[in-house]
């Protein structure tokens, strides 16, 4: 049964863990909640050696529960026809483990949580791109859905809108990757190498991965064989996903960004206005990044926040270094014309 | 993070050719090899497709790599010449007192990547799994290791994270 440790607090600060090693560096450092995923394709971040067992998950929840922190399982990719039995028994070990919530996308399993384990609580993950009030009520109204975690391109006058006419809590991306494809959509990976980030929950796979460098310290980055980059040597360098390659086109023969450039959110700055708009939970990405990167982006956030509620200035550490490409934006958050 | 910190090499025995120093270091890196493994069983599970893969590790300024095969029932760690590297599945390569940090979970391996402190070349899924390995461990490695050879280990582990912190 879930429900170790009750939700209330509005700015609560939800970090990822990709190891149990990570989930208690989180706990420690201040997370009210800690996402996590199973070692398998249920979740969007099924990377070699990461994730969790069902005995790991059921560890890390008596850890936090005992330290005061929540845990979310995320069930978070949409099963293939006909092939559902792991996602099932994906809610199950959650069941099991006493998880506080699960992170869907698929309507099929928000309908089998919903149904099988009422007692659960649904979050709707941003796989969903539910980014309108008519979407997200009707996941609310269907399957009980909680909280909404909100794709990370609207902007903080949207965000305040969609509160008023939704009635379920709003989560929003803070620190991490910046995310603009429709989330749950996204195919270019299953182009090039016929996985998918929805399905099998990998993006980029690193199977498929090579880096060249060359004799002058340029680095290649290929996926499936396609090269996707080409940095110069003291270049900085970016996740090697096609969402943040540099191609040449006939207008541009010297390459550019098609899509996005290498770079990271971070809304430190925004924390405040984010609250006043009705933001309920402040999500930082990373299950893929270390106990290093943990440590320091929430305990840079838990600061900020504890701040803001005391009413001071809630001025945030320095995180560049951590950043893709060591470059830093808020994104559509602030602005829709930020490129 | 900056690629264009220089240190310089870190202070070694005079004049010991490297072939030796390999053979010096063999009984040490063994011994801490295997009191990592004995310790920490649960890593294994996160790198077992590639358990018995060679990686390589090069830390920029010593004279010598790193040869790590995270084989449960075997495990080997020895140093290498850099002239004479064993195939291997991946390599990683990067400051020696990086790497340090990067094993006793202070840095973080994605930032150094993107600072290009930090190059790896070959199987990436390889290298993705034993990083995760090894992020998975509580605790300092390094002190581990340093704590096997009494006052004197943790005098120079002191001693190389003072460097790190002055890099």
């Amino acid at each position: 049964m879930t429900g170790g440790v009750p939700f209330s607090a509005a700015g609560e600060l939800v970090c990822p863990a990709g190891t149990p090693a990570a989930l208690r560096t989180a706990v420690e450092a201040g997370a009210d909640s800690v996402y996590c995923g199973l070692r398998n394709a249920t979740n969007a971040r099924n990377f070699p050696g990461l994730n969790f067992s069902p005995e790991e998950l059921a560890a890390a929840v008596a850890h936090a529960h005992a330290r005061g922190a929540r845990v979310l399982l995320a069930i978070n990719t949409y099963p293939p026809a006909g092939q559902v039995a792991l996602w099932r028994e994906a809610a199950a070990i959650g069941m099991r483990a006493g998880v506080d919530a699960f992170i869907v996308a698929d309507m099929g399993v928000a309908r089998h949580i919903a149904e099988t384990h009422p007692a659960a609580r649904l979050h709707l993950s941003v796989q969903a791109a539910a980014s309108s009030p008519e979407a997200i009520r009707y996941y609310c109204t269907h399957f009980g859905v909680r909280r909404v975690v909100l794709p990370r391109i609207l902007t903080i006058p949207e965000i305040r809108a969609i509160r008023r006419e939704i009635p379920c809590e709003i989560e929003t991306f803070v620190f991490g990757n910046h995310g603009l494809m429709v989330e749950g959509r996204c195919s270019l990976t299953n182009w090039l190498t016929g996985q998918s980030t929805n399905m099998d929950g990998v993006c980029s796979p690193a199977a498929e991965v090579t880096f060249e460098r060359a004799a002058d310290g340029a680095m290649q980055s290929r996926l499936a064989g396609f090269t996707i980059d080409c940095v110069a040597g003291a270049e900085t360098a970016g996740y090697p996903t096609i969402c943040k390659g540099r191609y040449a086109a006939p207008h541009r023969p010297e390459g550019y960004y098609a899509f996005e450039e290498p770079v990271s959110l971070n809304l430190g700055r925004l924390l405040p206005e984010l609250m006043a708009a009705g933001v309920h939970a402040f999500k930082i990405e990373g299950r893929q990044r270390s106990k290093s990167y943990v440590r320091q982006v929430v305990g840079a956030f838990r600061r900020a926040v504890d701040a803001i509620r005391a009413g001071q200035d809630g001025g945030l550490a320095d995180l560049v270094a951590l950043t893709e490409g060591q470059k830093e934006t808020q994104g559509a958050f602030q602005t829709k014309k930020w490129r | 993070m900056s690629t264009t910190k220089t240190l310089a090499p870190i202070p070694l025995p005079p004049l010991l050719p490297v072939g030796l120093l390999c053979a010096a270091l063999r009984p040490v890196l063994d011994r801490i090899v295997r009191r990592i493994a004995a310790r920490h069983p649960g890593i294994f599970a996160r790198v077992a497709p590639y358990e018995r893969s060679d990686f390589v590790i090069v830390p920029q300024e010593l004279p010598f790599a790193l040869h790590l095969r995270p084989d449960p029932a075997a495990p080997l760690l020895r140093a290498v010449p850099r002239t004479r590297l064993p195939p291997h599945v991946a390599r990683i390569e990067g400051r020696f007192l990086l790497l340090l940090a990067l094993v006793d979970g202070e840095s973080d391996g994605d930032a150094a990547f993107f600072s290009r402190d930090l190059t790896i070349s070959g199987n990436t899924e390889a290298v993705v799994s034993l990083r995760n390995a090894l992020d998975d461990m509580d605790g300092s490695v390094a002190e581990e290791a340093a704590g096997l050879f009494g006052p004197p280990g943790r005098a120079i582990l002191a001693g190389l994270r003072r460097r790190s912190r002055r890099a």
